[in-house]
């Protein structure tokens, strides 16, 4: 009783301590957005510009105007793809089952980009993309066959995210050059044109699926035993798994819809997150990276990168993510890979 | 035995039909003495003239180009399959034409031009895509999770594909011509290019049929090939020259395609058993079929305008790369 009791503690201790660390890495991180720049702000100035008192007067404009809502859309954008990633790994108790790999951002992208091409308003082209979202994971999960936890689910998802690019490359063709090009751009991933709207749509969908996943959160944990046991216990894993991949879906639409398909955030925030906490699934823990590493991914992009040339959020994740990726495919490791 | 021969009739005569349709369909239906008569006979007096030129311009250099393109993804997706001993390999899958697409593009950014030199890039950025494909499946952990490979070369792909992109963003004009070709596209080569490309194949496809026997002990694991007698990293080392040079040079063609080499191959398997003697040329001929089919009904289907080859075929593949883990086959990743 005592163990269990100390154990439990120490878990909690575990959860705080890294839950904080993450916190204060993202206060740092988004006090140097709102300081660097082609104006370097100093941090009186930075809250100067933030509460809007009397200071110096550009720095109102430039850090609520400019820089304000590019860290938020960063922040909200990489706290949704690592809670979309992480939900869906962990419900699926697969690894490899992320949004950004069987397909669902893909969906999205591809149904984004035909919405976009009609010339509807930016609200069509978020239905367009929850809607390709839904559909790219609807398609996975029917066709994936019955062992959605092994790798024969996961090369379905390839096919399907394959699939969508073709999709996606007929209707790039069919554009016109200029719609072409904020076609390409949008897909390459970035934050760089944050627009009020989208980031009030994240945020709001964020929360709302933060606070379900909340109330759900024993359900989720049981959900990592398989479904016989899980049964057992009076869980109901066929609706769970159902409940989480449509969260998981709305989640990675609305983030590829105002940020564009930003690589690997989805995929790798769910184990790096379980990494620190210690055990699964960490939903929390993979928000918070995720967060924290678009916000240093634009960072890196704007400011570390010489010359004015400004690589999209999108590629610095994707080549660490990739690299990230390539690394834990070679290095042997035997012990299993996902912990309940 | 018979069942091979009997297999390898059915590609060649699909392969036929496959040819003719190219040639034949079109928004301009054209029948065949007609095409014919174009080709051998340009100066027949009852020959209209713009048939002359739709078949001569336009169908020849695009099937020939379909041919090409075609047979080197396959006979690459064969060997790739077999030397990773994974059943859904494929060139176009593991990130190897991505790579072969990001260098043409980082060449005509800067600078290079004419068709040798670029498809001079376009063999580099296969071979480093390989090496990593080749390091990656050697692993143990990857090796027996066949899907491991599957899902590193869809990232690898991934990046490459939104690098090319960014690359093309700076230069609308370059986006305009490129947007075209990197969906997988027989229009954006000449007959001359096709030609003078011709040559890297053919070179591929002699390596690779040199790597049969290789492969076939290969596909019985590492310490029996080499108790039989075959070297296995020189093995890899040739495969991965044949793979380099047919997926990259089929890239430079017709941009990267997807679900050839893999579709192709399995269809040869199937038909003519896993010998790579007979796998080899077949998986050749299938995917060279397979590609003309979809381009011809990327014709048909929305006439006046087409959708390209290399839509048609991520559209129709995936579905064929979905059955095909669904079935038993899927058991063995």
């Amino acid at each position: 009783m005592t163990t269990l009791r100390a154990l439990r503690r120490r878990d909690r201790t575990r959860g705080l301590i890294v839950t904080a660390a993450l916190v204060l890495v993202l206060v740092v991180l988004s006090l140097l957005a709102l300081a660097l720049g082609a104006v370097p702000l100093g941090p009186a100035e930075v809250v100067a510009g933030l509460l809007g008192l009397p200071g110096a007067p550009g720095s109102e404009f430039i850090v609520r105007g400019v820089r304000l809502p590019r860290l938020l859309l960063a922040v909200l954008v990489g706290a949704a793809l690592g809670l979309a990633g992480a939900l869906l790994q962990s419900v699926v108790r697969n690894p490899l089952a992320s949004p950004d790999i069987i397909g669902i951002a893909q969906g999205a992208s591809a149904a984004g980009v035909l919405v976009l091409l009609t010339g509807a308003g930016s609200a069509a082209i978020t239905g367009g993309a929850i809607t390709g979202a839904l559909v790219a994971a609807s398609l996975a999960f029917l066709l994936g066959g019955r062992g959605v936890s092994g790798a024969r689910f996961v090369v379905v998802g390839v096919a399907i995210a394959f699939l969508a690019q073709g999709v996606l490359g007929y209707a790039l063709t069919r554009a016109s050059l200029v719609d072409a090009g904020s076609a390409y751009f949008w897909l390459v991933g970035s934050v760089g044109s944050p627009s009020w709207d989208d980031i009030g749509l994240v945020a709001v969908v964020l929360v709302l699926s933060a606070l379900l996943l909340a109330v759900v959160h024993r359900m989720l944990a049981v959900q990592s035993f398989d479904d016989t046991t899980a049964r057992a216990l009076g869980a109901r894993p066929v609706a769970v798994r159902v409940g989480a991949i449509v969260v998981t879906s709305l989640l990675t639409a609305v983030a590829v819809g105002a940020a564009g398909p930003i690589a690997f955030v989805a995929f790798a925030s769910g184990p790096i997150g379980r990494g620190l906490r210690g055990r699964g699934p960490a939903l929390g823990t993979a928000a918070l990276v995720g967060a924290a590493s678009v916000l240093a991914a634009d960072l890196l992009a704007q400011h570390v990168v010489p010359g004015s040339f400004q690589p999209p959020v999108g590629l610095v994740t994707g080549a660490l993510g990739a690299l990230v990726l390539l690394v834990l495919l070679v290095r042997d490791d035997r012990r299993k890979e996902h912990q309940p | 035995m018979k069942q091979r021969g009997r297999g390898a009739a059915i590609v060649v005569l699909a392969l036929l039909a496959a040819v003719v349709a190219s040639l034949a369909l079109g928004a301009r239906p054209i029948d065949l003495s007609t095409v014919m008569t174009a080709i051998v006979r340009p100066e027949w007096p009852t020959l209209d003239p713009i048939d002359a030129v739709v078949v001569r311009e336009l169908r020849v250099p695009r099937t020939i180009v379909g041919l090409l393109a075609g047979a080197a993804l396959g006979i690459a997706g064969a060997v790739m399959q077999g030397v990773t001993r994974n059943p859904i390999a494929d060139p176009g899958l593991l990130g190897v034409s991505a790579g072969a697409s990001f260098a043409i593009v980082v060449g005509l950014s800067i600078g290079v031009s004419g068709t040798l030199p670029l498809a001079a890039t376009a063999l580099l950025g296969a071979l480093l895509a390989s090496a990593v494909i080749a390091v990656l499946a050697a692993r143990p952990r990857i090796a027996n999770a066949p899907a491991l490979l599957v899902v590193a070369g869809s990232a690898i792909t991934a990046l490459l594909v939104s690098a090319t992109q960014l690359l093309l963003l700076s230069d609308p004009e370059a986006l305009d011509q490129y947007r075209f070709w990197t969906v997988g596209a027989l229009t954006a080569r000449t007959l001359s290019d096709a030609l003078a490309l011709a040559p890297v194949l053919a070179v591929g496809a002699v390596v690779a049929a040199l790597l049969a026997r290789a492969l076939d002990a290969l596909a019985l694991g590492d310490d029996v090939a080499r108790g039989l007698g075959f070297g296995v990293r020189t093995s890899r080392a040739w495969s991965l020259v044949a793979i380099v040079l047919l997926a990259g040079t089929a890239t430079a063609l017709a941009g990267p395609i997807v679900f050839v080499g893999l579709v192709g191959a399995h269809l040869a398997r199937r038909l003519a058993g896993p010998g790579h003697g007979m796998l080899l040329p077949l998986s050749g001929l299938a995917g060279a079929a397979l590609l003309l089919v979809a381009d011809t009904l990327g014709r048909l289907v929305a006439p006046p305008g087409e959708i390209e080859a290399g839509i048609v075929v991520a559209v129709l593949g995936a579905p064929v790369l979905i059955g095909l883990v669904r079935s038993r086959l899927g058991a063995a990743l």
